[in-house]
């Protein structure tokens, strides 16, 4: 399955804690707000990208089926 | 240019008659006796129509209004149809000069809408203004004693900033919740208006449903070009100051529509406060068309075009626009609340005396790092305002770092509305 990690940047409020958990996928602009690649989550990171969205304090995070 | 020269091919109807334009002047009498009443024909039929018919959403997106019907209706749940009336571009005005003539099209193609996607409710969701709802509420009163309308119609109102048009905005008005943008996942075709499976389309594109559902694919294509078929309202802003809405084909010169020959201006904008600064020459023998527009990085829009005349300065024009587009971001990504205010900030730094060497670079960045990052394409459009202005302004820009400026006339000649102070915005 192709899964692709999202931020719901309404939600997100820029703790940083994604680019901490998955720096693989994730890294911060100058004003602390996630830039998250868009290409599908590698079988190897989907542990840490599921942890990455469970873990984030604004529940911005969420996977879903790449189109 | 000729009135004459402007009609839309398909100006005759399918019997030679001759067919008002979308912008004749009708009350519901003068509607029934050129139109009749609205032709039902019963759940989806006509969505064939009008997907044979190439119509695209008049609202900016300019989304194939066929596939949004057909995923609507295909949901399988009772569905809600909004007609958004709440054009929000300071310097557009073609939905509400057509809602306040031709008020009975775009009601006639909400009722042919909620029909096709199967809604048991309907919304027409107009900006505050008390005229516009005087008008449509006496239009929605005199069809309710004509018994034409199956779906009964709700007059919503949209509060007065940028983004109150933007789709989710309006179904989040609907819902009692401010006019704010969503991020939208699920889509507001799955879950919308109380949650329900929602169409919104655009005034504009309700009335030509209006007229295809009454005369058919073949006489919609007998105007505009084989890809971008139809006619569309244009706010035409002169280089002489004058404001005239259009209904004019698709793939009309920019040239035209403007009277550049005659109005010369120097800088045209294409699209609105989200669109592209193009030089004049450049503009003139463009069509209003996507297809010619896009390979100038341009699109169509919403139909607004602005001829900036000569002796303006549009370096000056661009930056209160930017401010402006800041100040209506609605402050929810962070990308463009921290992003836009720097960027409209720093465009003005740009725009003054002896800017700081690394400005301009600071300024792309900032526009790198705000772009496809918000919920919604307000940051987007923004900063493709912005680059745009960067281009065709390059040489004012040059002047004004040498304390210089070739403008006679520092008047605003671009419609900007004032600014409302952080925490005091009415989103209701």
């Amino acid at each position: 399955m192709n899964q692709q990690l999202r931020v719901n940047p309404i939600a997100c409020t820029g703790h940083g804690l994604c680019a901490e958990l998955l720096p693989e996928w994730a890294s911060l602009d100058e004003w602390g707000y996630p830039i998250i690649s868009a290409e599908p989550i590698p079988p190897r990171l989907r542990k840490a990208a599921r942890r990455a969205v469970t873990d984030c304090p604004a529940l911005a995070l969420l996977l879903t089926d790449g189109r | 240019m000729t009135a004459a020269r402007a009609l839309p091919r398909h100006a005759d109807g399918p019997d030679g008659r001759r067919l008002p334009g979308l912008l004749q002047a009708m009350d519901l009498d003068a509607h029934l006796g050129a139109y009749g009443p609205p032709p039902y024909r019963g759940p989806r039929q006509l969505i064939e129509v009008v997907a044979a018919a190439g119509l695209t959403g008049r609202g900016g997106a300019g989304f194939p209004t066929a596939r949004k019907l057909a995923v609507v209706a295909g949901a399988g749940r009772r569905a809600v149809v909004v007609g958004n009336g709440a054009e929000s571009e300071p310097a557009s005005r073609k939905d509400k000069q057509l809602l306040l003539t031709a008020p009975h099209l775009v009601l006639d193609g909400l009722q042919l809408a909620a029909e096709a996607v199967g809604a048991t409710m309907a919304c027409l969701y107009l900006h505050r203004h008390p005229g516009l709802h005087r008008a449509l509420g006496s239009a929605l009163a005199a069809r309710a004693a004509a018994g034409l309308d199956r779906v009964e119609v709700q007059l919503v109102s949209a509060p007065p900033r940028f983004l109150a048009g933007e789709e989710s905005a309006v179904v989040s008005r609907i819902n009692s919740g401010p006019a704010l943008p969503r991020f939208k996942v699920p889509p507001m075709f799955q879950r919308g208006v109380a949650g329900a499976p929602t169409l919104v389309q655009n005034v504009e594109t309700l009335a030509h449903l209006a007229r295809i559902a009454r005369y058919g694919a073949s006489w919609f294509r007998a105007a505009g070009t084989a890809a971008e078929p139809g006619s569309m309202l244009a706010t035409c802003r002169r280089a002489d100051g004058t404001v005239e809405v259009v209904e004019t084909a698709i793939g009309t010169p920019l040239g035209e529509l403007l009277r550049l020959s005659e109005l010369p201006g120097q800088a045209v904008l294409v699209g609105g406060y989200h669109g592209t600064w193009l030089t004049s020459a450049h503009a003139a023998a463009l069509p209003l068309a996507n297809a010619g527009l896009r390979p100038a990085g341009a699109a169509v829009g919403a139909g607004l075009l602005v001829a900036l005349p000569p002796g303006r300065c549009g370096i000056a024009e661009a930056v209160r626009v930017v401010r402006y587009l800041a100040a209506e971001s609605a402050g929810q990504c962070g990308p463009c609340l921290s992003g836009l205010p720097r960027i409209a900030t720093g465009f003005a730094e740009l725009a003054a005396p002896r800017p700081r060497p690394r400005l301009r670079a600071d300024l792309e960045r900032w526009a790198r790092m705000a772009e496809r990052r918000g919920a919604c394409h307000h940051p987007d459009g923004s900063v493709r305002f912005l680059r745009s202005a960067l281009a065709v302004f390059a040489g004012e820009l040059t002047a004004h770092a040498r304390g210089q400026c070739p403008a006679t006339s520092h008047r605003p000649f671009l419609p900007v509305p004032a600014g409302v102070p952080a925490g005091q915005a009415d989103w209701t």
